[in-house]
């Protein structure tokens, strides 16, 4: 039977198994838009922004392990789609894109609407294609969620011209794809896996960097049980943070320049490091000449690519993560390095990650955060916030955090939990923002009340673009450039300094927050911390917002100063 | 640094082309030339291209040209027995009775093909290496001056059947 374009792409959605679509009409997506109407297969979510909508479909995949779909007109909610389907594909989350496009006669033209959007995301998603022929439509959607979900999983782009939506072809939809070029391997070489174990046992100061890669491949259980069977410490990226319980004995901290002081050390005195998943990110490294020197490194990624690029390794493994940790496990045997293990413990002892100061300090939220909530999934919008987040959140196999991590995308933390509540409905979801990130993708607080999403948003408010005013504090003489979100045209020029009079914050987040039908709360004292997040989470109806009101000058320590080794470390903030 | 060869084998498809030079750009790789010409499957694209690299970089660029989808096949040629040649025209212009007869005369000795010709300038062919060609356009280049204009075509490569030497 003959049928349109687009019923084609209704029919394709459901042979995929998609659920729900975040979707935004728009003049070369009507057609699309009507052959969904009435489609109760599919639960169509209409977010405010196309940023916030991406962003959305980006925490649903996260969260979830399926495939998160987008739909947009063209022109501007292509475009509005860019900085989300960056966000993700840096992060290895899989989104299929589809964008309306002018008919095919009009490409070209400088129509109404019309932008190359295929041009212009193909430096910054794993695939993205036109479709020319109303034939061609169902094998590249196949081929867009094979794409999508196989290998190091990313985003695809199909742009869809709408003479191709309305267009009357076959309605057969391919149960097979086959793409010469694309074959996401499958196999796991022994002869590197009986080396990299050789290695390993041998070992005297061994310890495991786990990336996000192992969440990813969800193999969190099988890690945990690499890291018991042979004793080695684990040291992750902040990706990678949750691949093995956060309060586990073996679990050392984060990496990295903002990581703990056991783990920045362990990794520059190791014998052996044993990554897996992570692609040595000038975050994690400090300076490349250093990092790791004197170590064996032994590096499984599914991506080649990302294998000796920054740092040279001894044994390669191309490999998804959990079949190489299930080969991995099969030679795994204790290791005698207890000597090692109480050191690094020694470390940890002597060096917590801890913010020590009296009163509301984030650390405090946080552990609050840990405690309140049991079955969660916690965003992070990024800056001091996200980092506050990676460094306190116990996270575990009931707790997954969703952080943009690669693009490092503010506004990212409050869309990203509308996604991952609308697919997880049973599982509290917090959102821990800051008061700048918060207010970039503000608008999709309507998208929340109209779905009736109970999200806690925690947003730690010091009135400034914390991280960037932090550097500016460290490393560029207190010149506050631009980061001071209370500034107004009556204060002093240049100022450098936060006091009593500076201008009342704005918006005022609880009445925001009251304006769309939200519940806020303005938590000023720490002991107000735990009631608030009580609050929040017995309420089940709409989105909490708490404004925590927390020091303005607070600083994300440790941290490794730019261009430095990563156990080159400050430690503590001078005033502290 | 050394100077590198790849053919690729990718789909004939519209953006193929942008996507790999965008990769080359994107990534602040050297590219020194590329051709593109559909093979005897009309649904594969050749494409030879040459680059200036060191090692580690070259890696690079040959997995990042791996993981696009619609790459099938990456070669390296840098090393390996092939015949490669570049065509190129050189036209030159303003040319006397003399300079005629000197052309015609570097056309006896240099493998090149005078194609065309009028009363003051002359058109040449060279299928040769691009290292070959560059010599020509130096000798050239040095005997008239300002008065020669060059289409270089970059070079295409296949493997060799018997010989050994490149």
């Amino acid at each position: 039977m003959d049928i349109t374009g687009a019923e084609l792409f209704v029919k394709a959605l459901k042979e995929e198994q998609v659920d729900t679509l975040f979707a935004y009409p728009g003049g070369q997506a009507i057609d699309l838009f009507d052959a969904l109407y009435g489609e109760d297969d599919i639960n169509v979510i209409l977010p405010r922004h196309e940023q916030g909508l991406v962003h959305a479909a980006d925490g649903y995949a996260r969260s979830t392990g399926k495939v998160g779909v987008c739909l947009v007109t063209s022109g501007p909610g292509a475009t509005n789609l860019v900085t989300g389907i960056a966000t993700a594909n840096y992060d290895s989350v899989p989104l299929v894109c589809f964008t309306g496009q002018v008919p095919t006669g009009l490409i070209g033209n400088d129509a109404f609407q019309e932008v190359d959007i295929v041009g212009i995301t193909r430096s910054i998603c794993k695939y993205a294609v036109t479709v020319y022929k109303r034939e061609d439509l169902a094998g590249i959607v196949k081929k867009a969620f094979y794409i999508a979900k196989t290998g190091k999983p990313g985003v695809v782009v199909v742009d869809l011209p709408k003479d191709i939506q309305r267009e009357y072809g076959s309605d057969g939809y391919p149960e097979k794809v086959e793409i010469r070029g694309y074959k996401p391997d499958c196999s796991v070489h022994t002869g590197q896996i009986k080396k990299a174990m050789e290695l390993l046992n041998h070992a005297q100061r061994p310890v495991f960097l786990i990336g996000g890669g192992v969440k990813i491949s969800r193999a969190n259980k099988e890690m945990l049980k690499l890291a018991e069977i042979t004793g080695v410490p684990v040291i992750t990226t902040i990706m990678g943070k949750g691949a093995i319980p956060a309060v586990h004995d073996l679990y050392v901290g984060n990496i990295g320049i903002h990581g703990s002081y056991a783990a920045n050390t362990a990794i520059s005195k190791c014998d052996v490091l044993f990554s897996i998943g992570t692609r040595f990110n000038d975050r994690i490294t400090g300076k490349t000449e250093q990092f790791a020197s004197g170590a064996s490194i032994i590096h499984v990624d599914i991506d080649a690519a990302s294998i000796s690029r920054n740092i040279a390794v001894d044994v390669p493994i191309v490999a998804d993560a959990k079949m190489a940790i299930d080969k991995l496990i099969e030679k795994a045997k204790p290791l005698d390095i207890k000597a090692w293990v109480e050191q690094i413990g020694e470390w940890k002892k002597q060096y917590p990650v801890t913010m020590k100061k009296d009163g509301m300090t984030p650390e405090k939220i946080i552990q609050a955060v840990n405690r309140t909530f049991d079955n969660a999934v916690i965003t992070t919008d990024v800056g001091q916030n996200q980092l506050w987040a990676t460094q306190f959140l116990d996270l575990n196999e009931r707790k997954q955090m969703l952080t943009s991590g690669g693009l490092g995308t503010m506004g990212y933390g409050f869309p990203a939990a509308i996604g991952a509540q609308i697919g997880n409905p049973e599982t509290d979801v917090v959102v821990i923002s800051g008061d700048g990130g918060m207010q970039m993708n503000i608008q999709e607080m309507a998208t929340a009340i109209v779905y009736e999403l109970p999200i806690t948003i925690c947003i730690l408010n010091n009135g400034y673009l914390g991280n960037v005013r932090q550097w500016q504090e460290m490393f560029f003489d207190r010149r506050y450039s631009s980061t001071c979100m209370r500034y107004r045209k009556s204060c002093i020029a240049n100022c450098n300094t936060p006091t009593e009079c500076c201008p009342q914050y704005t918006p005022d987040f609880i009445k925001l927050a009251e304006s769309y039908g939200a519940k806020g709360i303005r938590v000023t004292d720490e002991k107000e911390i735990m009631p608030a997040l009580e609050t929040a989470k017995n309420n089940r109806k709409v989105p909490t917002v708490i404004e925590f009101i927390i020091d303005r000058e607070e600083n994300v320590m440790p941290i490794v100063p730019p261009t430095n080794a990563l156990n080159n470390m400050i430690l503590e903030s001078e005033d502290s | 640094m050394k100077k590198r060869w790849l053919c690729l084998f990718v789909e004939n498809e519209i953006g193929v082309l942008a996507g790999i030079s965008g990769l080359f750009s994107g990534k602040s790789y050297n590219l020194g030339s590329l051709t593109a010409g559909v093979t005897e499957d009309r649904t594969i694209s050749r494409i030879t291209m040459s680059l200036t690299s060191d090692d580690r970089t070259f890696e690079q660029v040959k997995k990042q040209l791996n993981r696009r989808v619609e790459v099938i096949k990456v070669v390296d040629y840098t090393d390996v027995a092939i015949h490669m040649k570049e065509l190129m025209f050189i036209k030159v212009s303003g040319c006397s009775a003399k300079d005629m007869e000197e052309i015609f005369r570097i056309s006896q000795i240099f493998d090149i093909t005078v194609m065309d010709y009028n009363r003051d300038a002359v058109l040449i062919e060279s299928v040769n290496t691009e290292n070959y060609n560059n010599d020509l356009i130096a000798l050239l280049g040095k005997c008239f001056a300002n008065r020669i204009e060059i289409v270089r075509g970059g070079s295409v490569a296949v493997e060799a059947l018997s010989i050994t030497d490149r």
